[in-house]
């Protein structure tokens, strides 16, 4: 049986989440066929089945609320409004990238779009992102500050240290645990004995939510929550979308860890598949729909083209940007 | 000129730069009721209240990674690390995040961050709290770093410090909190990068950082009893390196000596004196020699302590045995 739009989620909104998550999924199947044809260097974690958890949070959120990310961050610089052709430069070396070809797929990175970095290091950045909290509270602005990580960034102290924080100082904090089941190859029952992380808010007296990550709806109107209570001076809230991980930890993983069944099994719950089910069963066309999908694999395709025709950096410019040049003070 | 402390001449620069810039707040362990364990911060809540003298709990993690935040997205943080044997709990965040992310971003942004901590040991507070761990932070490119080895220059590179729009290491030396010296009343701001030559000699050059510097003078005023003319230099800040002053002066004596607290192997000396060597290999009539400490833990009781830590009778011996060595 077919799911009913929420009344609380206008039709624009339902669409532009089902946009969100079409340019995700659409843009990681393109750069796994690129990866695998030796286009991309480096490694490539891609969000393939999370697209849900990205998409309804950031449409939750205003273009000024910051957000930080993790190793498997294309999904949410995409969600914050990146642009495809870009990001494909990045993620292919070039110069015309987002990051001037330094950063890559681990580091792709926004501070106009207020997205401070995919992060290679699991659990750091929900130490930073206290710091873009702090200065929203700190000069009176009403902004919200965003961490995406994992179940296993949840065992960090990183993860400890900043809910604590957080709470303290009431910041507009915002952590949301993408609970994929798997820290890389580890299930979750290896590496906690909890099954719902949504509980160590308790620890540090926060509230906390626990939504289905592959319903986009459940995930906007769950951080649109913690939105209003951040910007009202609620302080911070963790927020646990449970969803899954289709393809590898990286691309390459021989994936030992898990059965093909149970990948099956999630790929029938598919967030994109599910959420244009509920858009036909409101009265959505399947035309528009296929429409939006049309217009994504032309953007991709002119922007695949962007970076295979941009130029690589110039090897004198790979020691440029370590520092900020420093004004005289004397 | 007033003669203030260096613990004082810190305050007044931290108290300036508040009032300079609504947009530096402090963030650390103890530092505002308390005044922060070496008191460099007492004062300062009463004056600029709990918004701006941010307590923090116990979480070097939290406190950095907030810190690179802020800075990241338009505050000027000053943050203090009690003693800096604790960056080790916190290292990913030096290191691996502020030390890289503008580098990272493609130099879409910068992190104007302070980071003050203490080094140094002489006080019996034993292997956990007495290192000096400046070699870590020289060997990582993104980080700029400071040791200032008297209040003049305590006050001076804080205060530029503070205006750089980079990540910058101040390690202060405990042992020195309470030595006085001359600071001018008007503001000043002393240049990163620019070593003081601090005393004029031309048999030997003694390059000593922090308390190494007075432990030097103490040598060199010694040496000069027995006619053996030393010149010392105090680098200032070892990131960027002002290598130029110290290759003239080797140019000019023949013979270096490099002096720190920090244990001799893999220390700063060793880069300082490789880089002497490339640029005035010709001009070296000896060895170069190192003074520092004996690798080992810093032990508790005193007497262990003195005999692993470097002072001014390890660099009379060292300028010793430039001048004795032959060819």
């Amino acid at each position: 049986m077919t799911e009913a739009l929420d009344s609380r989620i206008p039709k624009e909104v339902a669409l532009q989440l089902y946009e969100t998550m079409q340019r995700i999924r659409q843009f990681e199947l393109t750069v796994v066929d690129l990866f695998a044809r030796g286009k991309i260097p480096g490694f490539l974690h891609t969000y393939v089945g999370e697209e849900a958890v990205a998409a309804g949070a950031c449409k939750a959120l205003r273009p000024d609320d910051y957000i930080i990310s993790t190793h498997r961050g294309h999904g949410h610089l995409i969600a914050k409004g990146g642009q495809f052709d870009l990001m494909m430069a990045e993620l292919f070396g070039r110069r015309t990238g987002y990051c001037k070809g330094k950063g890559g797929s681990m580091h792709i990175a926004e501070p106009a779009l207020c997205m401070l970095g995919a992060n290679a290091i699991v659990g750091a950045g929900i130490a930073i992102i206290n710091g873009a909290a702090l200065t929203a509270q700190y000069l009176g602005l009403d902004r919200v500050a965003v961490a995406f990580f994992g179940d296993g960034a949840s065992n960090t102290g990183a993860f400890h240290e900043a809910l604590n924080l957080a709470s303290v100082w009431n910041l507009p904090s915002i952590f949301i645990c993408e609970n994929n089941g798997y820290a890389e190859s580890t299930p979750q029952r290896q590496h906690q004995k909890i099954k719902d992380i949504a509980v160590r808010a308790i620890a540090y007296d926060i509230p906390s939510s626990i939504v289905d990550g592959n319903d986009v709806g459940a995930v906007y109107l769950a951080t649109l929550e913690a939105v209003t209570r951040a910007r009202s001076g609620g302080g911070p809230t963790l927020i646990e979308a449970k969803t899954y991980r289709w393809r590898g930890h990286y691309e390459g993983d021989p994936q030992m860890y898990r059965s093909k069944a149970e990948i099956e099994a999630w790929e029938k719950k598919c967030p994109i598949a599910r959420w244009r089910s509920v858009l036909i069963a409101s009265g959505i066309p399947v035309a528009e729909l296929d429409a939006i999908d049309q217009r994504i694999q032309e953007e991709l395709e002119r922007a695949v083209a962007f970076a295979e025709q941009s130029p690589w950096p110039d090897p004198s410019e790979a020691r440029a940007d370590i520092f900020t040049p420093t004004p005289e003070v004397a | 000129m007033t003669v203030m402390t260096y613990r004082e001449a810190v305050r007044q620069a931290l108290r300036e730069e508040l009032l300079n810039d609504e947009r530096v707040i402090l963030i650390g362990e103890d530092i505002a009721e308390f005044g922060g364990t070496f008191k460099v911060s007492l004062g300062l809540l009463d004056e600029f209240g709990p918004r701006r003298i941010r307590n923090t709990p116990i979480s070097e993690t939290a406190i950095l990674g907030a810190a690179i935040g802020a800075a990241a997205t338009g505050l000027r943080p000053i943050v203090e690390i009690m003693y800096s044997d604790f960056f080790a709990v916190a290292m990913d965040q030096m290191v691996n995040q502020a030390a890289k992310m503008r580098y990272m971003f493609g130099g879409k942004i910068s992190l104007p961050l302070t980071i003050r901590s203490t080094m140094g040991g002489r006080r019996s507070a034993a292997a956990q709290h007495s290192q000096c761990l400046e070699a870590w932070f020289m060997h990582i490119p993104g980080l700029k770093l400071a040791l200032p080895s008297n209040p003049y220059d305590a006050k001076g590179l804080l205060k530029t410090a503070v205006r750089d729009p980079n990540p910058t290491i101040i390690l202060e030396n405990k042992m020195l909190y309470n030595t006085k010296g001359e600071v001018p009343d008007e503001p000043y701001f002393v240049p990163w990068g620019q070593a003081r030559v601090v005393r004029e000699g031309k048999d030997v050059t003694v390059v000593a950082l922090s308390d190494m510097v007075d432990f030097s003078m103490k040598a060199a005023e010694q040496l000069a009893t027995e006619g053996i003319s030393v010149e010392v230099i105090d680098p200032r800040t070892l990131v960027p390196l002002d290598i130029d002053t110290i290759v003239r002066s080797v140019q000019k004596t023949g013979r270096l000596v490099v002096a720190h607290e920090a244990c001799v192997t893999g220390g700063v000396g060793a880069e300082i004196a490789m880089q002497v060597v490339y640029r005035a290999f010709d001009y070296l009539v000896a060895p170069i020699e190192r003074v520092g400490a004996k690798d080992s833990p810093i032990p508790f009781s005193p007497i262990l302590e003195r005999e692993i830590l470097p002072d001014d009778r390890d660099v009379i011996a060292a300028v010793q045995r430039t001048l004795d060595y032959a060819a």
